[in-house]
């Protein structure tokens, strides 16, 4: 089964990113702020990491940088969630190694979409 | 979980986030500067627009998203904070937690107030403030938007990845997959590029692919796949509206290009990029511990790990120990009857039963236990809007708002002291003016405090200004005819006089206390929780409400009494002393009141069998046992009973859900001899015994009495 990290401080987007993606067959994990998604990766090993960008402790550009250059270094994907879709953000998003996002709110197609595209995952 | 649970859910986290929005706003403006407060401020406000932007809240995500636009000003550093802004945080935060309560309950809020809220902020944001202008945005691109066109195109699609793009975790075959989707397609792997063995880099992006694609979707549809992927490859699209039959063409690539080494060198540079971006003044603020000021570490604020558990599953919990109480006692009774010959070990045994069912009964009564701090932020509101709506200038200051106290208490308390904080900057506080001439602070305190004190939780409401106006309080009450125009009466006896029904001292109606609720709905709120408000007030100095509140609603210290031949529960807090009166002690005063003179003053005796039905007052004349108790309507009042048996802590059991309500009785309990015992409400039960008897004629009666 393929699974899908989430790492987001709202309660809120983590349940209805649990709902969405339960319903479309990924196994679901979830950190509540940056810190707490880095420390708990390797351990859930996830196929696709999906990141809130502001967060206490370690924000989502702290949470690529720690994925993409820190000693447990992946090339898993990673999308951004962010309510911003300037494309300023996406340039930085970009650079910083992120592999694409998701504009809040999302729905449940397009997410399930996205996530198919980076991962293969076939429900 | 349902769409309405999670919905639930977003409403719960958003009274969370509020709560640390009010907390951010004011350490805000006791550490400016701070950047990790404005950083927990912004998220807060940017958390809840996430939330509603699910479910739709248009109107909140847009009130939202003003607000956290100017906090991202000041978050980065591009506008100073001063007195004014900060006001208006806080009454954009007032308004963002009402905008929540609407969209939960699904009511309405006044659009003037948003419109007016909005114009103030957006003020902040200066003529640029258009740029921002938000709007969601699906996953699309609007980039060469064409007609829809359902004829079928041939795409010829060069696509040539750098590094970067496997760094970032793409992967070109899944792309493939998603083309391949929307037509036909046929790739062809461009193999040119890769090096000899002993050269190759297996990180490095050597290959590079043509596409074709026939399709009928939109060249959109197909940047849509890219679009993660730009500025990460070099992607050229040729469209040719050929049938497919024709898209043999070959594709002529050119000169295969180098791995571009511009690309390479940013993923390495990628540190310095980093640290280029954080420095940029949008992320002036960061978030990042290594970059937050000394001494302000988030961690050593962040909440301790906490279980959400429903409050039934709780409250059956509570149900439960109530009745291992019960059983302990019922046990411990029945051995007692037994009269074994030895029984020391196990009343030992006994003993730590019920001292072990007394902890697990505290330990479960913690778990409804909530600090007041959320109630008291919501005070601070009260203050701003009292202290605008009156042209006062005030301040609340809170103690001990750490103090836990039963989450149905705070849920009650939260009208009551509303009024009291209203009342207290409405009447208490004088104006700016009058206090700068009496040499006070012109900006009044409002002080609330809340604390633990011998098994009692003590809430104190307390203001800075000018004192009850005595004079004018009694003068009001003989207007009202709620006592004799000749009374006399002592201090704390006219402070009590603001407690009864119809009593208001504002002399005209102000938009704000003024709303015909007195200070008795404040006292009758306070007693439905089985606890009692007090006033005291130093002319000049200010005044002072204090109410006290019983720890638990689910258990109580009581005397167990019999009255008539009944054995009944009085709860001990309210009883000021036990009497075992004299007879010459007692006397008859008219026809049939009796009352007790104490210490050189007298004291009405009410009954208790006969107001409750029980007796015809045989027992009248009888000295039996008299319980003192303190009243907020009628003062001292004995209370006679037929004796006292036991001390002990009884489990509340409501009548009004099991059975009906009989006034002078507040609930039941089930006692050791497995019986159940009434629990008595002496104040209802002294109001009942004054109902016959015209009210004021026996006020006076009482009053005079007890002064005469």
């Amino acid at each position: 089964m393929t699974k899908v990290l989430a790492i987001d401080d709202s309660r809120t987007i983590r349940n209805l990113l649990r709902v969405s993606l339960e319903g479309a067959g990924f196994e679901f994990h979830s950190a509540c702020d940056g810190a707490e998604g880095v420390e708990i990766f390797p351990d859930v090993d996830p196929d696709v990491v999906i990141t809130d960008i502001n967060m206490p402790k370690l924000d989502g550009f702290g949470v690529i940088d720690a994925l993409r250059t820190g000693p447990n270094r992946t090339n898993v994907p990673i999308l951004v969630l962010t309510t911003e879709s300037s494309d300023d953000l996406k340039a930085r998003a970009r650079t910083a190694g992120a592999t694409g996002w998701i504009v809040k709110p999302f729905d449940d197609a397009s997410l399930v979409s996205v996530l198919r595209r980076l991962t293969g995952h076939v429900a | 979980m349902s769409g309405n649970s999670i919905r639930d859910t977003f409403f719960e986290e958003c009274e969370e986030l509020l709560e640390a929005l009010v907390e951010g706003l004011s350490g805000m403006e006791e550490a400016p500067g701070d950047m990790e407060i404005v950083n927990a401020v912004f998220r807060a406000v940017h958390s809840i627009k996430g939330g509603a932007g699910a479910f739709g809240l248009d109107r909140l995500v847009g009130f939202a998203h003003t607000f956290e636009t100017v906090m991202d000003k000041v978050r980065g550093q591009e506008l100073a904070v001063d007195e004014s802004l900060m006001g208006l945080f806080h009454r954009a935060g007032d308004f963002l937690s009402d905008l929540v309560t609407a969209a939960r309950d699904e009511s309405d809020v006044n659009d003037e107030t948003e419109a007016g809220l909005i114009k103030e902020l957006e003020a902040y944001l200066g003529p640029g403030g258009e740029e921002t202008e938000f709007m969601f945005e699906a996953l699309t691109l609007d980039m060469g938007d064409e007609a829809p066109q359902p004829t079928r195109r041939r795409f010829d699609i060069a696509f040539r990845p750098t590094r970067a793009l496997y760094e970032n975790g793409h992967e070109p075959l899944l792309l493939f997959d998603s083309l391949a989707d929307l037509g036909d397609l046929s790739v062809t792997a461009d193999l040119s590029a890769l090096p000899d063995f002993n050269k190759f880099d297996p990180s490095d992006a050597v290959l590079s692919w043509r596409l074709s694609l026939v399709t009928a979707e939109s060249e959109t549809t197909l940047h849509e796949i890219f679009e993660f992927v730009e500025g990460l490859c070099t992607l050229d699209i040729d469209t040719t509206d050929e049938p497919a039959e024709a898209a043999t063409a070959p594709l002529d690539l050119g000169p295969v290009m180098r791995p571009a080494p511009p690309d390479v060198d940013d993923m390495l540079a990628g540190d310095d990029a980093e640290d280029a971006m954080a420095e940029s003044p949008d992320r002036g603020a960061s978030d990042r511990p290594a970059t937050s000021l000394p001494g302000s570490s988030k961690d050593a604020r962040g909440p301790k790990p906490t279980l959400r558990v429903d409050l039934d599953r709780v409250d059956r919990l509570i149900n439960t120990v109530g009745e291992l109480i019960i059983n302990q006692a019922m046990i411990s009774q029945r051995i007692e009857e037994l009269d074994l010959p030895t029984v020391a070990h196990l009343t030992n045994e006994l003993e730590a039963y019920k001292l072990l069912a007394r902890d697990i009964q505290e330990g479960v009564m913690a778990i409804r236990a909530q600090p007041v701090k959320p109630l008291f932020q919501r005070m601070s509101r009260i203050v701003r809007e009292a202290s605008d709506a009156t042209g006062k200038k005030a301040k609340m200051v809170t103690v001990g708002d750490s103090t836990e106290v039963d989450k149905t208490v705070i849920e009650r308390l939260a009208d009551p002291l509303t009024h009291m904080i209203r009342n207290a900057v409405d009447h208490g506080l004088e104006k700016p003016d009058i206090r700068k001439a009496a040499g006070k602070d012109v900006t009044g305190t409002i002080r609330l405090s809340a604390a633990h004190r011998s098994g009692s939780v003590f809430i104190e409401v307390s203001d800075d200004g000018a004192g009850l106006n005595r004079e004018r309080i009694l003068q009001k009450a003989i207007e009202k005819q709620l006592v004799a125009a000749d009374v006399e009466l002592s201090e704390p006896e006219i402070d009590n006089l603001l407690f009864l029904p119809g009593f208001s001292t504002a002399s005209q109606v102000s938009n704000l206390s003024g709303r015909g609720v007195g200070m008795d709905v404040v006292k009758n709120a306070v007693s439905a929780l089985g606890g009692r408000v007090s006033i005291s007030s130093t002319p000049g100095k200010g005044t002072t409400f204090t109410i006290v509140l019983p720890l638990t609603l689910a258990v109580m210290d009581g005397f167990v009494i019999s009255v008539a031949d009944q054995t009944m529960v009085i709860p001990i807090a309210s009883i000021l002393e036990t009497i075992r009166p004299r007879a010459k002690d007692i006397h008859i005063v008219g026809t049939d009141s009796e009352v007790i003179s104490l210490r050189g003053s007298y004291v009405p005796i009410v009954d208790v069998a006969e107001n409750l039905g029980l007796g015809d007052g045989a027992e009248r004349g009888n000295a039996g046992t008299l319980l003192l108790v303190s009243t907020e309507t009628h003062g001292l009042t004995a209370l006679r009973v037929s004796g006292i048996h036991d001390q002990r802590q009884v489990v509340i059991k409501s009548l009004e859900s099991n059975y009906t309500a009989i006034p002078g009785v507040s609930a039941a309990t089930i006692l050791g001899d497995g019986k159940i015992a009434l629990i008595l409400d002496p104040e209802e039960l002294i109001k009942l015994a004054h109902t016959p008897v015209h009210e004021t004629a026996s006020q006076q009666a009482r009053m005079e009495l007890r002064h005469g």
